[in-house]
């Protein structure tokens, strides 16, 4: 219907539709001049309550499992190459044999989450450092290999010398695993997760470690958990110091850490944690029974911090609040800030 | 009409542009002042591009029974009822043969008897006993980014930038991931159940590699969609607010126009009577990818640290054989 082209040099074939003037009746300017108004919001406004962006389709199972998993297995990776090297060989087993079906299970659940699970090897099609999936992909592709080569030579004892480099490398691949599904959920608009961009990686790599020492706990023998506990012990501590300067810089997007179902898990994972962290430190050196209860706790205790941030997001993009609210606020402090800068002038 | 408009088998190729170099950078302009919330470009959109259907409901939100985009959604004709004065408005213009004040008492210029609903329900009158309402209605599309989040973070590839500046995505490559739906700040890419990929306007690819405008702006019957070279439209944008404004709308403001703004600039940029977020639209949408360099540094912080303890740890305990 719209005839009119545009053209550098102005509009051909225009139709006054479009300067068309609405109402029934202008006033010929009697507002003429006035300003915008410029009127401090206190509260937010929205379309029907609708949510702003669209919540992602993951399922918590798939996504939130993949990434305890994916954090168990790599910082167990590096927890086995430490007790290979420190002649902790039973424990570095086991956890070389946990990180290998920790990884498989995560991939697993990363393929099962797709649209098109025939399609996942697209995710190797290009290697883009501006998509944390594509980086995740790419550091899979190199981490499952070596951390499957590491778990084979140690449960056949053949090959130990490429076993030994695949610990290796499995080693310093495994952290990256580990911390870069914090950059995965951060880099998007939803609030609870890209507001907390700089703590993520951080409670995620706590998180992992606690995680992996829960297993060394629970796999290993207890003459050689010392260091699992001493892990333990500090990545409690990480990922309070994270947890708490995550929950003060986020603004309102805290909220959702706070209230609802994602409050409930952190509130489970901190006790978890306090708990797993306690009887590894005072009781499971003296005891194996309650070295593997206080992993299978600490265990529990991670995948309910990944659980809990992943509802976290969900709720912030669920809620046209925690959008629009955060936003409206910056908009009004840059708009103070201006004409501050301006008045000074 | 609008069929035989938008199947475009009427008109083939009419314009040239696209032949020899790069095309010029082209978008929308969707001057919402003029949209009278007829749905055409709607109905348009998914004729030309065989949008599936996404549910027949009815929301109670005024006449918007779309909600929201989508997947099978590529134009959303949003309707907002406000109680507040249109600019400068009067309810007290002459009309000879109308009963105004009785028709603005009643809410609806349909008799209520005859209307098994009247969507415009009148808000509390004014000190002068006249009650004031506006309707505002804007069609909403993929804004095609010129920063875009989730052409950034799609780890395919199935979404990338046309020689048209437009954001299309693949469908032969995309895998479901889903991550480019949470990337977009505003809530436009979506994966289809069913089928699991993610599907959104393409500023109709198709039509503008044959010369021809998107079917929405070709079906528009105002010109409230209007497409053409973007730094065009931003210059018939500015003409068209400073004669608002002049015309005593003071309301009347553009949303994605400015190339400095959070994404870089929208290639479908708008002009609004009211807040974007009135509208369904963010107030300061950011391109997240803006602060990727920040997390891969903590990321890799995070991880040298995670690395750090646990040697730390078995150094304090020392080797055991
Ligand atoms: S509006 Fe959303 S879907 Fe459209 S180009 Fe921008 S980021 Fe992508
Ligand atoms: S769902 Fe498809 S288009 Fe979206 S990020 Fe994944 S592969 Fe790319």
């Amino acid at each position: 219907m719209s005839e009119a082209r545009v053209t550098r040099d102005g509009l051909e074939g225009v139709r006054p539709g479009r300067e068309a003037l609405f109402g029934n009746g202008l006033d010929g300017g009697r507002r003429r001049g006035r300003e915008r108004p410029v009127v401090p919001q206190a509260e937010f406004t929205s379309y029907y309550g609708r949510p702003v962006l669209k919540v992602p389709s993951w399922e918590a199972r798939d996504i939130a499992g993949y990434m305890f998993l994916g954090g168990l297995a790599g910082a167990g990776s590096a927890l086995a190459a430490a007790a290979q090297f420190t002649g902790r060989p039973a424990t570095a087993r086991a956890l070389k044999l946990s990180s290998l079906g920790a990884i498989s299970l995560s991939t697993a659940a990363l393929v099962h989450d797709l649209g098109r699970p025939a399609r996942f090897l697209n995710m190797l099609r290009v290697a883009k450092p501006t998509s944390p999936m594509s980086v995740g992909s790419w550091l899979l592709a190199g981490y499952g290999p070596a951390a499957g080569l590491a778990a084979a030579s140690a449960a056949t004892g053949l090959l130990p010398r490429l076993g030994t480099a695949a610990t290796l490398a499995a080693a310093g691949l495994g952290p990256a695993v580990a911390t870069y599904t914090g950059v995965l959920l951060a880099d998007t608009a939803v609030p609870s997760w890209h507001e907390a961009h700089r703590e993520l990686p951080h409670l995620f790599a706590a998180s992992a470690a606690t995680a992996g020492a829960g297993m060394a706990l629970l796999a290993g023998p207890r003459r050689e958990n010392g260091p699992a506990r001493a892990v333990a012990a500090l990545a409690a501590g990480g990922e309070a110091l994270a947890l708490r300067s995550l929950l003060t810089s986020a603004g309102h997007a805290a909220e959702p850490y706070r209230t609802g179902r994602p409050g409930r898990l952190l509130t489970t994972a901190k006790r978890l944690a306090f708990l797993g962290t306690a009887g590894a430190t005072l009781l499971a050196g003296r005891s194996r029974t309650a070295a593997a209860l206080s992993g299978a706790t600490l265990l529990a205790a991670s995948a309910a911090t990944r659980f809990a941030v992943f509802h976290a997001g969900i709720a912030s993009a669920r809620d046209p609040k925690y959008t629009v609210l955060p936003q409206r606020l910056r908009l009004q402090a840059e708009a103070e800030a201006e004409a501050e800068a301006t008045g000074a002038a | 009409m609008t069929t035989e408009q938008t199947t475009g088998q009427t008109t083939g190729q009419t314009t040239g542009e696209t032949t020899g170099q790069q095309p010029p950078r082209v978008g929308f302009f969707t001057d919402t002042s003029v949209c009278i919330g007829c749905k055409a470009c709607e109905v348009a959109c998914k004729e030309w591009n065989l949008v599936p259907e996404d549910g027949l409901t009815l929301t109670g939100m005024s006449y918007d029974n779309t909600e929201a985009l989508g997947a099978s959604t590529w134009r959303h004709v949003a309707f907002i009822e406000q109680t507040k004065p249109l600019g400068g408005q009067q309810a007290h213009q002459p009309h000879a043969d109308l009963d105004v004040l009785a028709l603005a008492a009643r809410g609806s210029a349909t008799p209520v008897d005859e209307a098994a609903m009247t969507p415009t329900t009148p808000g509390p009158p004014t000190a002068d006993g006249r009650t004031e309402l506006r309707w505002l209605m804007a069609s909403d599309v993929c804004k095609h980014c010129t920063e875009a989040a989730c052409l950034d973070v799609c780890p395919t590839g199935a979404l990338f930038r046309t020689e048209f500046g437009s954001v299309v995505v693949q469908q032969d490559v995309c895998n479901g991931c889903g991550y480019c739906v949470p990337a977009c700040p505003f809530g436009v890419i979506e994966q289809r159940e069913g089928d699991g990929r993610a599907f959104k306007c393409t500023l109709c690819y198709d039509r503008l590699g044959a010369g021809q405008e998107p079917a929405c702006a070709k079906a528009c019957p105002t010109d409230s969609i209007q497409f053409g070279p973007l730094d065009a439209l931003r210059e018939r944008a500015e003409r068209r607010v400073a004669q608002l404004h002049a015309a005593g709308v003071p309301d009347a403001r553009l949303y994605g126009a400015e190339p400095d703004d959070g994404v870089g600039g929208a290639g479908a940029f708008f002009l609004l009577l009211d807040e974007p977020e009135v509208y369904g639209l963010p107030p300061d949408p950011r391109v997240t990818t803006r602060d990727l360099p920040t997390m891969w540094r903590h990321a890799a912080l995070a991880a040298v640290t995670l690395l750090g303890g646990i040697a730390a740890a078995h150094r304090v305990f020392g080797r055991k054989r």
